[in-house]
């Protein structure tokens, strides 16, 4: 299968998916782990696919964004931003927004917790 | 293989010749940038057309293991 179809199909069958350099366990680069980071404590549940384990989807994910940086987040299919983005986003409750008309689930509380600590 | 921060300044500005652009060296490495790009052409734009628009400008500076610049930290908006 190429890449290109494996990363439809992963966008397609969770609605949220954070391409991202190692795991959401172990990231291996701070932007990743700071996406990662506000997901988690958010209570996102999300798929993660570490494009470290895969040249291929490495390069695809690039090419299906024409976004050249890692971490890549994406929510029922479209992809929403890298880290610099999803910070703007955490802090200006966009994301919560996004997330709520998407129907994901997630922690206001933590939500607003994080803007209370960063504001 | 590090960028210096009027390099960076001058590939943005080619694409960008009237913006208001700062550059930072956030960890003094020549490596790890934040920019800031206030640009009329971004009014409209959501941030990931934004930023593409700025990535574009930077020619490849950033892809992947090869690039001579591993983190570049983007802001882009309009003027206010």
């Amino acid at each position: 299968m190429s890449a290109e179809q494996q990363i439809k199909d992963t966008i397609t069958a969770n609605d949220v998916v954070l391409y991202m350099k190692g795991t959401k366990e172990m990231p291996q680069c701070g932007f990743s782990s700071r996406v990662a980071g506000v997901l988690n404590y958010m209570g996102v549940n999300f798929a993660d696919v570490n494009v470290l384990a895969d040249d291929a989807i490495r390069q695809g994910i690039k090419d299906f964004s024409d976004w050249p940086t890692i971490p890549q987040l994406y929510v029922k299919g479209e992809f929403v931003g890298g880290c610099d983005i999803i910070t703007e986003m955490t802090l200006s409750g966009e994301l919560d927004t996004l997330l709520a008309e998407n129907g994901v689930a997630f922690d206001k509380d933590a939500a607003d917790k994080i803007r209370e600590a960063n504001g | 293989m590090a960028m210096q921060a009027h390099e960076i300044e001058e590939l943005i500005r080619s694409s960008f010749p009237s913006a208001k652009i700062t550059i930072t060296d956030l960890a003094g490495d020549g490596n790890h940038y934040a920019a800031e790009v206030i640009d009329e052409s971004f009014r409209g734009q959501n941030r990931v057309q934004q930023q593409r628009a700025v990535y574009a400008a930077l020619k490849g500076k950033m892809d992947g293991a090869a690039g001579e610049l591993h983190a570049l930290a983007l802001t882009t908006k309009a003027p206010d």
